[in-house]
């Protein structure tokens, strides 16, 4: 579905992402773990085409398509979604309106008949059932004033809505109380099946008890320098990253990713 | 600062014969009016951008323009289905008028509350309300100073009386819409609008201004006053949508009694120059207003608002909130001034214009200010220009909101504060319509 070949990005005129190849086949999960700083979320907005991220080198193919060639929207009705890190809030937007706006888009591009107002309205009720988000949050401005843990559930949210081929969830379990993470995981994992595929974001071993990833990678300095299964995220939990970052450091081999 | 004596010699000369029609139809007192301020206004002439208070508003165009003052019979065409897309079905009644002329035949002054009087001038000049007009119009120890007034003074003839006596509540809105429309020679018009709210009185009154045809040329110089009686309270739409062809210079003067209440809101969407100013005066103890407004321009248009806030009294409160849309090669202009006297103690006066610019030739000055001479005070005033938050964009897109969608939903996200405070569903929708037509896009909820 995915696939990353040797992808490097700047932003700013800085290097960040330095030759990240990466594999991803339906129905997988993977998660990348990866000091602060080493390139998570710049990859994750790349996927998105963040305009400020400036691709110098590799491809992403998508379903077999250049996904580097495409407009940010046209990856997302694609199917890509990427859950930030930091949501913006937008004020004066409301959230029911915006996620109805971006089924509508959806639908549009699948040759589907758009839902009114209130046809949408009974869907974003089921869809907010998967992620247990207050009604009181669709009909406030986007995020605005929404606390750190209600802004990663709208996340999700909109992913329950939009249905995405490849999901990127860039530390949606920062910011959880435990009670919430396990909520908004058990959501993540319904919304998942044999055709789509999810990319997690983390830096935390729990996240990934909920949610079970196939493959494990750590991304250090702009590279995946090393990737295994989920055993590997239980010995980033209890050693931390120094020996990764000593093996990098002298240029060892690292196992080859998925 | 007298500029284009051509075009003052042809406002003489209308002027003039118009003297002489309404010799005898008008009461005395209004044609010496009238003449005093013929005089002041060919002494001062039209500003000039040598003016501090006009020097980002050129308005050379009106004074060569050519306009004719009171084109009788332009208009005549219109049916009342031309004129009802104009009407705010809320509204229960109304004064209708065509190129400054009144036109019983479009209005509705029935459905009042006793003793509520909804009249155009010339009723009100021949009725019981004449001494209701003259105490309040006639002011001869008030020379105007600005040729634009003293032009509309020159030219007090036709006009809206709304006058709400002890206690009234007028309940539904009053609506004053006054039409432009095509003829022979572009027109001049000169609406002038007086509502007088008694004490205990309430109402609601949205003064309308638009063009009957598409892209037709008029000159709208418009004053109106309103004075709020003591625990008064009025609530007042402004709306203009004029032709993107037409100049509209209005002014809007209020004067709050004790414990009375203004709310202004202006909406401004056409005309290629228009030029609103404001003065509310804050005249007694514990009265309290808001004045607030959207401007919404492209290119060609061009939106001055010069507003003033007069604490004259104590534990007064002002809130005034102006935003601003600027799309294409667009232009506005934001002076808001708020004056506190030295006796206005406990004075809250708070004043923000925030501009949204949507496309890089897009201009605006911005100048809020704040004149301080009592100590015990809150005063907050602020503006900004920005352009939409590209974080914001990206989100918006990373949805697969086409990237036109998601500017329109951004901007209306921008103006959703003001649009929100609109009471009166007609113009809300109105306003909806502009910014997302404007700006190519639809959008239901
Ligand atoms: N827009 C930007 N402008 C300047 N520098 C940036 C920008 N975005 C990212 N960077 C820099 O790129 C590097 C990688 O950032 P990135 O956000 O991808 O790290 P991360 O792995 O997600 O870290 P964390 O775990 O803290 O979220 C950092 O040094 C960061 O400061
Ligand atoms: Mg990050």
């Amino acid at each position: 579905m995915l696939e990353i070949r040797d992808l490097h990005a700047r932003v700013e005129g800085k290097d960040i992402l330095r030759g990240v190849s990466l594999t991803v086949k339906r129905g997988e999960v993977h998660a990348i773990m990866g000091p602060n700083g080493s390139g998570k979320s710049t990859l994750a907005k790349v996927l998105a085409g963040h305009p400020s991220y400036e691709v110098t080198g590799g491809e992403v193919l998508f379903d077999g398509k250049n996904l580097l060639e495409l407009e940010p929207d046209e990856r997302a009705r694609d199917g890509i979604f990427l859950a930030f890190q930091y949501p913006v809030e937008i004020p004066g937007v409301s959230n029911a309106q915006f996620l109805r706006l971006a089924y509508n888009e959806k639908r549009k591009h699948l040759g589907e008949e758009e839902l009114d107002p209130l046809e949408f309205k009974d869907l974003l009720k089921e869809r907010a059932q998967i992620v247990e988000m207050d009604a009181a949050l669709m009909s406030r401005s986007v995020n605005e004033g929404f606390s750190g843990g209600e802004k990663k559930r709208n996340e999700i949210l909109q992913m329950a809505v939009l249905e995405p081929k490849l999901a990127v969830l860039d530390e949606t379990d920062s910011g959880l109380d435990i009670d919430a993470l396990r909520i908004v995981s058990e959501g993540v994992n319904k919304l998942r099946h044999a055709d789509n595929a999810i990319v997690l974001v983390t830096h935390y071993q729990r996240l990934l008890n909920y949610i079970v990833p196939d493959y494990v990678h750590v991304l250090y300095k702009g590279r995946i320098v090393r990737s295994g299964g989920k055993e590997l995220a239980l010995a980033l939990e209890e050693k931390g990253y120094d020996w990764i970052k000593d093996e990098a450091a002298e240029g060892q081999p690292s196992a080859v990713g998925a | 600062m007298v500029q284009a004596t051509t075009e003052k010699s042809s406002y003489r000369t209308a002027f003039d014969a118009m003297q002489s029609a309404d010799e005898h139809a008008l009461p005395a007192w209004v044609l010496r009016l009238r003449e005093t301020a013929m005089e002041r206004f060919e002494h001062i002439g039209f500003p000039t951008t040598d003016v501090e208070d006009w020097k980002y508003t050129n308005t050379g165009a009106i004074a060569k323009g050519a306009f004719a003052p009171v084109a009788a019979g332009a208009g005549e065409e219109l049916s009342a289905g031309d004129v009802g897309a104009f009407l705010a079905p809320e509204a229960s009644s109304r004064l209708v008028f065509v190129n400054g002329i009144y036109r019983a035949e479009f209005s509705a002054t029935e459905n009042l509350p006793a003793g509520v009087v909804v009249a155009d001038f010339a009723e009100a000049f021949a009725g019981e309300h004449e001494s209701v007009l003259r105490s309040y119009l006639a002011r001869p120890s008030d020379p105007e100073t600005d040729g634009f007034n003293a032009l509309n003074a020159a030219f007090l003839r036709e006009g809206a009386l709304v006058y709400l006596p002890k206690g009234a509540q007028a309940t539904r809105p009053i609506q004053l819409l006054f039409l432009s429309a095509p003829a022979a020679q572009a027109a001049a018009v000169f609406p002038r609008v007086l509502v007088v709210a008694e004490r205990e009185s309430a109402a609601t009154i949205i003064e309308s201004y638009a063009s009957a045809a598409g892209e037709s040329r008029s000159f709208t110089n418009a004053v109106v006053e309103v004075f709020v009686g003591e625990n008064a309270r009025v609530m007042h739409y402004k709306v203009q949508r004029e032709s993107e062809a037409a100049f509209h210079i209005a002014t809007t003067n209020a004067k709050l009694e004790r414990s009375g209440v203004y709310d202004l809101t202006t909406i401004t969407l056409g005309a290629q120059l228009s030029r609103h100013g404001i003065g509310v005066r804050l005249a007694h103890e514990g009265a309290e207003c808001w004045v607030d407004g959207l401007y919404l321009v492209g290119t060609g248009q061009h939106a001055d608002t010069h507003s003033l806030i007069d604490h004259s009294s104590p534990r007064c409160a002002s809130h005034q909130l102006y935003k601003g849309i600027l799309d294409g090669k667009s232009r506005a202009v934001f002076n808001g001034k708020v004056f506190v006297h030295r006796d206005a103690q406990q004075t809250d006066a708070q004043q923000s214009n925030k501009n949204l610019l949507l496309s890089n030739e897009a201009r605006v000055d911005t100048k809020p200010q704040l004149e301080i001479y009592a100590d015990d005070v809150k005063c907050a005033h602020g503006a900004t220009v920005g352009q939409l938050e590209e974080e914001e964009l990206f989100y918006l897109v990373s949805r697969g909101l086409h990237t036109d969608l998601a500017r329109n939903l951004l901007t209306y996200g921008f103006a959703e504060e003001l649009v929100e405070k609109i009471r009166i569903e007609s113009i809300k929708q109105q306003l909806d319509e502009a910014i997302l037509n404007r700006l190519h896009a639809r959008l239901e909820v």
